[in-house]
């Protein structure tokens, strides 16, 4: 058994791990949200990579706290809400908002460290955020925003394909221990 | 509200984060009307309960208004049937008074123009015995009604003075079985009896069965009983059959046909002709004539006519004052048409043929 002298405290690991933490739980999601803003001017193909949704799925799924959840995607969403400029505040972040809520919800009775439930739960979060965009468009803003659930159901798939590697590679991270 | 923020934490978390940014969100929004998103649903939610906030107010209001109105509207009502049962009643008072006066006015023309001498009387009641048809009328002696008098309206006769006093008189009608009077049938001239039923028709008597009487033929007083004057109106004859020895007539009597309340009583009467048409055919009022190419004014020509009322009589008369001036005899041949151009004023009075005669030429003695 290993003996600490008096007056010993490890501080200095564990306060170098918790702000690495919390740089990448600031990072990460502004490297989505960036790469959702700016990317597909190169790529287009890539803009149908909801990448904040999915840092949003896996943090509130990871965390198991719908508070946290709240927080996380209202934050995210406004974010993004804030580097779209035709979008007004408040869009992005309802949707996120209620997708952080209802993922940390789910987190608490299911195993989401399963690849399977990931793909499942990746592909329902993708089709439920989109979705609900359209009725708040339609509904608050009034716009005549498209919605076609084939095409949308598609994207959710591929969506869903890229956040299992996505979220085995967070994982790695250890972001949430 | 501790233990409930407690016990549904997350759900009031999502809430607050979602309120917040729906009203981020409707903050940076304005409407198609430039008006902002928060504005338009703050109106949208309040505007609702406004309106069923002031619809259950408006119908409180008009509940305790209309029963405090009901209360007074039996009163009201009351007082309302009241003034229509006035109004009712003046109204059929000045219908009454509006009849008589009608009625006056007919009776004073038609004493104007009768040639007999009648006075005015009105009714003031009726005898009480049974089956007898009398009525008093308020002109007695002190009038100069005597007994036997006939007593008449516009449309016939309607009875006689059976007994006088000094301010009314007792009159028979016709429709008593008691009355009886002279008549004379219009168009064929059968002289009978007419005789009073106790009912509204009325009989006429005496007519043998021989002589011809129509339906709807006219009888006029005959002058025969010496109480109605000949010439005045009795009644239509509504039914003609042949009976055992004489025809049996019943006539409707013409001056009881539209009430009675005022009478002529004959003082003085005078015979008159018996009328070609029956009373029925009202007189046509005609307009004069136009004035005539000349220049003449229209009352000039029929004033010198006499009785020629027609353009085509006067035209009549023009061509026949035109062929006695030219001694023309129309319809005599080998002499020519008279000159129908020429006026009847250019050869002068109708003694124009005797200034002037013909002259006479002795034929060649051969």
């Amino acid at each position: 058994m290993t003996e600490f002298p008096a007056g010993y405290t490890e501080p200095s690991h564990k306060s170098t791990v918790s702000k690495s933490k919390v740089a990448a739980i600031v990072g990460i999601p502004l490297a989505a949200i960036l790469f959702q803003v700016y990317v597909p001017r190169f790529v287009a193909t890539l803009s149908y990579l909801e990448l904040p949704l999915l840092v949003t799925v896996y943090f509130s799924l990871m965390w198991r706290s719908p508070v946290a959840g709240v927080a996380f995607g209202s934050g995210i969403g406004l974010a993004q809400d804030s580097l779209s400029p035709d979008n007004p505040l408040g869009m992005f972040g309802i949707v996120k908002t209620l997708v952080g809520y209802f993922a940390a919800s789910v987190s608490q009775r299911v195993d989401v460290e399963n690849s399977v439930v990931r793909l499942v739960l990746g592909f329902f979060f993708f089709f439920f955020h989109q979705f609900f965009y359209w009725v708040l468009g339609r509904a608050l803003l009034g716009k005549a925003l498209d919605f076609d659930p084939q095409q949308t159901l598609v994207l959710a798939a591929l969506n869903a394909v890229v956040a299992v590697p996505l979220f085995r590679i967070l994982d790695k991270l250890r972001l949430t221990g | 509200m501790e233990l409930f923020l407690n016990r549904y934490r997350n759900l009031s978390v999502l809430l607050v984060a979602i309120l917040a940014q729906l009203v981020l969100l409707a903050y940076q929004v304005k409407s198609n009307q430039e008006v902002r998103l928060i504005r338009v649903w703050a109106v949208s939610a309040v505007t609702p309960m406004a309106r069923v906030i002031e619809a259950g107010r408006s119908s409180l209001s008009h509940f305790f208004s209309d029963y405090f109105v009901l209360l007074d509207v039996r009163e009201e009502n009351k007082r309302m049937r009241a003034e229509l049962d006035r109004i009712n009643m003046e109204n059929q008072y000045l219908r009454t008074e509006l009849s008589t006066a009608d009625r006056a006015r007919a009776l004073s023309i038609f004493q104007q123009h009768s040639p007999s001498k009648t006075i005015a009387a009105h009714i003031i009641g009726n005898t009480t015995g049974a089956g007898a048809k009398s009525v008093i009328v308020d002109r007695g002696t002190s009038s100069g009604i005597q007994r036997g008098m006939a007593v008449i309206t516009p449309d016939g006769i309607v009875g006689k003075v059976i007994s006088v006093y000094p301010m009314a008189s007792y009159v028979l009608m016709i429709t008593d079985p008691a009355f009886a009077a002279g008549v004379i049938s219009q168009k064929n001239r059968v002289h009978g009896t007419i005789k009073g039923q106790g009912h509204s028709t009325v009989i006429v008597d005496y007519v043998q069965n021989e002589e011809k009487v129509e339906p709807g033929e006219w009888f006029y007083t005959s002058g025969d009983d010496l109480i109605f004057p000949k010439g005045f109106p009795v009644g239509e004859a509504t039914v003609v059959r042949p009976g055992k020895t004489h025809k049996e007539i019943y006539v409707t009597p013409s001056g009881l046909q539209n009430g009675l309340e005022e009478v002529l009583i004959i003082v003085e009467g005078i015979h008159t002709m018996i009328p070609d048409s029956p009373p029925g055919s009202q007189p046509v009022h005609l307009l004069s004539s136009p004035p005539d190419e000349g220049g003449l004014p229209a009352a000039a020509a029929p004033a010198q006519t006499g009785p020629l009322s027609t353009d085509a009589d006067r035209l009549v008369d023009r061509y026949r004052k035109i062929g006695e001036a030219e001694q023309h005899v129309y319809g005599e041949r080998g002499k020519g048409a008279p000159n129908f151009n020429a006026a009847p004023e250019d050869y002068g009075p109708r003694k124009a043929p005797e200034a002037k005669p013909p002259e006479y030429k002795q034929p060649p003695n051969p």
